[in-house]
């Protein structure tokens, strides 16, 4: 291995940038563009997906059955995307989603991972500790909730369908999508009302 | 953590076989790590990392297994020590090495012209 | 491509630890070897991440989600499931 690789990281990616470009392995444009495009998936997406399920049942079904699907449906470009999993929150068992052997994320429908999710104390605690992991985000899973982890280990991306608060009767799907965040499609948190 | 359960020995732990380090699922050294909520938006150097990954997986250069295997190969305290993407960037420039798109005396070459 | 292990069967975890022999890439981890645990869902079939990794011809195989005890990997773990994906290579009936 070559001892090249100490070199600091920010030498490292103009060296390399410099030398792809350079050989017509890629562009300029191409980075710019790819930057642009990914800086377009965000929760927001996955939060569209999550509204629509609350309000109906047949989407649910077809978003629990393939998740990808689903959002395409909803005009979310996954072409290419590894499958994408939807984990279903019940009254008694809550959801949460972690990859310890390094951040596998469901980046197509909720964008780049948080910092938090790709740390080391979550990826060791979230398999052995979830009730305290929780609690740093300010979440208490009441005692009588299962708890269930799912360790991305694979080609597939898992999100999670979390439960429809109380208090939400009657509101547009937008109202609805606006309560659900990041956290809340990861497990970590629940959405509230504001 | 539980107050009843008595916090178990490490060395009768799955973690003391043989594991590779970046297999971190329960490892005791991290269970008393507090988890940095704070949002920590990505800079420049972390969103041109990843385009590049993207770009050299769409284009069938470097898949994201290989991107993994450079990773893990990292010795653990610079593991440790890097961000995400100072740690995708030298996977990547290992990647690119042992593939043959670039030598090292052209890295070298190219670390001189952008200094 | 048929699926060896339908949804409950029970299952044990390889006990078998390539990181011993050289150079590898696993997606198995380590807290799961020689663990049992139950078959939830064949998810599909897929290539072999472990070749994939080191650019060579990769076998497709089918890929599970298997739930396990968390407290029967580690005495003090909170929680009541952890579920994990795993290829059918790592898999023997139990």
């Amino acid at each position: 291995m070559s001892s090249l690789l100490e070199t600091p990281s920010d030498r490292l990616l103009a060296a390399v940038r410099q030398l792809l470009t350079a050989k017509g392995v890629v562009t300029r444009e191409e980075i710019a563009e790819r930057i642009r495009t990914t800086d377009n998936a965000s929760p927001a997406q996955g939060a569209r997906m999550v509204a629509r399920a609350w309000v109906d049942a047949a989407y649910r079904a077809r978003m629990l059955a393939d998740g990808a699907k689903a959002a395409e449906e909803l005009g979310i470009p996954m072409r290419g995307m590894p499958p994408l999993g939807v984990l279903e929150d019940t009254a008694g068992e809550h959801n949460v989603v972690v990859c310890t052997l390094c951040s596998c994320y469901p980046r197509a429908v909720l964008g780049y991972p948080p910092f938090w999710f790709k740390s080391a104390a979550y990826r060791a605690r979230a398999v052995r500790d979830p009730r305290g992991l929780l609690l740093e985000f300010g979440t208490a899973l009441p005692a009588w909730v299962k708890l269930r982890v799912v360790d991305s280990t694979a080609d597939y991306r898992w999100m999670v369908l979390p439960l429809r608060p109380a208090g939400t009767e009657g509101w547009s799907e937008e109202r609805l999508a606006a309560i659900v965040r990041e956290g809340d499609m990861i497990g970590v948190t629940f959405p509230k009302l504001p | 953590m539980s107050t009843q359960t008595p916090v178990p020995d490490p060395s009768t732990l799955p973690e003391a076989r043989p594991r590779a380090m970046h297999d971190m699922g329960g490892v005791s050294k991290f269970m008393c790590d507090a988890v940095d909520v704070e949002p920590h938006a990505l800079d420049e150097f972390d969103r041109e990392v990843d385009a590049i990954r993207g770009l050299l997986g769409a284009k069938k250069v470097m898949s994201v297994d290989e991107l993994r295997r450079g990773i893990e190969a990292i010795p653990e305290g610079d593991y440790l020590r890097l961000s995400y993407y100072q740690r995708w960037i030298r996977s990547i420039t290992d990647n690119m090495l042992a593939k043959g798109v670039f030598t090292e005396a052209e890295l070298r070459a190219a670390l001189e012209d952008t200094k | 491509m048929s699926a060896l292990f339908p949804a409950g069967t029970s299952v044990r975890v390889r006990d078998d630890w390539p990181e011993t022999r050289g150079a590898c890439h696993i997606r198995t981890p380590h807290y799961l070897r020689g663990v049992r645990g139950v078959v939830e869902k064949h998810l599909g079939a897929f290539a072999n991440p472990e070749d994939l990794a080191f650019a060579r011809p990769a076998a497709v195989l089918n890929l599970y989600h298997v739930r396990f005890s968390p407290q029967a990997i580690w005495p003090d773990a909170q929680g009541d499931a952890l579920v994990v994906e795993l290829y059918e290579t790592w898999l023997e009936a139990a």
